[in-house]
């Protein structure tokens, strides 16, 4: 690891102008993926600013009657609030679904949305990397690709973004609180705050330097049927191939968020507009102009059997 | 996976035995000397004041600096749980964090829970079930599954419940799910759920 300087920010606007007065500095909260990256030397921050000390660690409920989950919420205490357990069930579902209990104790509502890919290329510093040495290529493209992305890739880079939490998110609209180094405050909808990686795949947001996640909102419950279908290669503790976050109105409407399939968490309005018409339907929208390699074509139909398990699933709900 | 998880654990036994002359609370030497800060925390009930390198992970201010070597490093990177431990109550990855952002926490370690003669009942519930075969993975599991036996209790929900908003119960299925993070190499599975099993009835 390279060595870095310490210090523990008081306030959000603080930190964030912590974090653009110095150099190479960086943000860690529950540091389960930064350490991680820093120890492989992928991430080398000169600074890091603790932002653990700064009270985010609170679940409100809005005058919406939504809620307002502090950046420091922990993702055990996320999936484990009642009012998230009642109200928005797919969010507890995914949270439960990731990682183990140790990082789940850790592991932060902000940090979750801007954990790094989990490709194998943008881990192995041998090997040519786009995302972390710009320019350098992509290894992943006919290599071994079979966890990759399939929708919104580019010819820069096909990682897909590991997170089930922000698929949850995704379907529950929620919005991103933060605020910039000048103390400014900025509201972003979470489908705008991962950007697909085009040619700069070394940015995966919208935040500009310095600019901290002080909380999530979530509007106020929309009932349904919350479920969240996670594939995976292990029973526990693995990362998704593909997942499902869906939530089921009695009349067949609703929402559909997949995981794994694309560098952000993917869902299209439009492509909901066909789910009393079924799967597959819904499928071949959500899932068109899909660029499969060989080794991760199976997603494709792997996402509407797994839609089609959830819908089932759904109607047979008590 | 592999290489990695041995390279890792060589370069720690490594470090471990170059750093043998150092008395206990001192900083072993890093290879290149960085930015170091104080940081004060309770082990196992006493209170232990560190000068570390910022770049200490809690894990090696317990084994390097306290010499508490109970806590294992295993693949250092926070995928097998051979470094779990108890901070502020609840179990993490002593791996993944810095020993400087745990200024002022209460931190129990394998060492704090039992003593040779005086066994915790989950220590003598894995000897009595031979929860373990090397023994390299065991503190970890053995801090986890006293976690994990708690989160029951505190009713937090897991992947495997069929209904969110009913509490947990402290089955074999919510074992094996809850002790995902701690892996075992040479498969003592199913005894370490039937050491939990058998502590989690005499708790109830």
């Amino acid at each position: 690891m390279k060595s870095f300087t310490y210090e523990r920010a008081h306030s959000p606007a603080e930190a964030a102008a912590a974090a653009v007065r110095i150099p190479e500095a960086k943000f860690i909260a529950g540091g389960t993926n930064l350490l991680d990256l820093m120890k492989l030397e992928i991430e080398t921050p000169a600074h890091l600013i603790d932002v653990n000390g700064l009270a985010l660690d609170a679940i409100e409920t809005t005058p919406e009657g939504g809620l307002r989950i502090g950046a420091l919420v922990r993702n055990t205490d996320l999936a484990a609030d009642q009012r998230v357990r009642r109200d928005y069930g797919l969010l507890s579902r995914a949270l439960l679904a990731g990682a183990s209990g140790q990082l789940r104790n850790k592991a932060t509502t902000a940090g979750n949305l801007l954990q790094r890919t989990r490709c194998p290329y943008f881990y192995d510093t041998n090997q040519p990397c786009n995302k972390r040495k710009p320019g350098s290529g992509c290894a992943a493209i006919g290599g071994f690709s079979r966890g990759h992305a399939l929708m919104g890739v580019s010819d820069a880079c096909i990682a897909s973004h590991p997170s089930d939490m922000a698929v949850a998110m995704r379907a529950l609209d929620a919005v991103v609180e933060t605020v910039k180094p000048d103390g400014s405050k900025r509201r972003i909808p979470i489908a705008e705050l991962h950007r697909l990686p085009g040619d700069t795949p070394q940015n995966e947001t919208t935040l500009t330097p310095g600019e901290l996640i002080v909380a999530v909102t979530l509007p106020k419950p929309v009932g349904g049927k919350h479920i969240y279908r996670k594939v995976r290669d292990r029973a526990s503790y693995a990362f998704a191939l593909i997942s499902v976050g869906a939530i089921v109105q009695p009349d067949g409407t609703g929402r559909v968020a997949l995981g794994g399939v694309a560098p952000k968490p993917w869902r299209l309005e439009a492509a909901e507009a066909e789910l009393p018409n079924g799967a597959k339907a819904v499928t071949a929208k959500l899932l068109a102009g899909a660029k499969a390699t060989r080794e991760n074509a199976f997603k494709v139909p792997l996402v509407e059997r797994a839609l089609a398990a959830v819908l089932s699933e759904a109607r047979n709900q008590p | 996976m592999l290489i990695g998880a041995v390279a890792s654990t060589a370069t720690a036994a490594a470090a471990s035995a170059a750093s043998g002359q150092t008395v206990s609370g001192s900083a072993p030497a890093p290879a290149t000397p960085g930015p170091t800060s104080q940081v004060s925390l309770t082990v196992n009930g006493q209170v232990r004041s560190l000068h570390v390198d910022t770049r200490t992970t809690l894990l090696d201010a317990l084994r390097e600096h306290l010499r508490l070597t109970g806590t294992k490093k295993g693949c250092d990177h926070g995928q097998c749980g051979a470094c779990t431990v108890i901070v502020e109550g609840r179990r993490i990855n002593s791996c993944l964090t810095l020993a400087v952002m745990h200024e002022g926490d209460r931190i129990t370690t394998i060492e704090g829970l039992g003593t040779p003669e005086h066994l915790h009942p989950m220590q003598a519930a894995f000897i009595k079930h031979d929860g373990y075969q090397c023994g390299y993975c065991t503190p970890g599991q053995i801090c986890s599954s006293l976690a994990v036996l708690d989160e029951i209790k505190a009713g937090i929900p897991s992947h495997v419940g069929d209904d969110l908003l009913a509490s947990p119960e402290a089955t074999a299925a919510e074992f094996r799910e809850r002790m995902s993070g701690n892996i075992c190499r040479c498969g003592a599975y199913s005894n370490i759920i039937d050491a939990m099993v058998e502590v989690a009835g005499r708790r109830a």
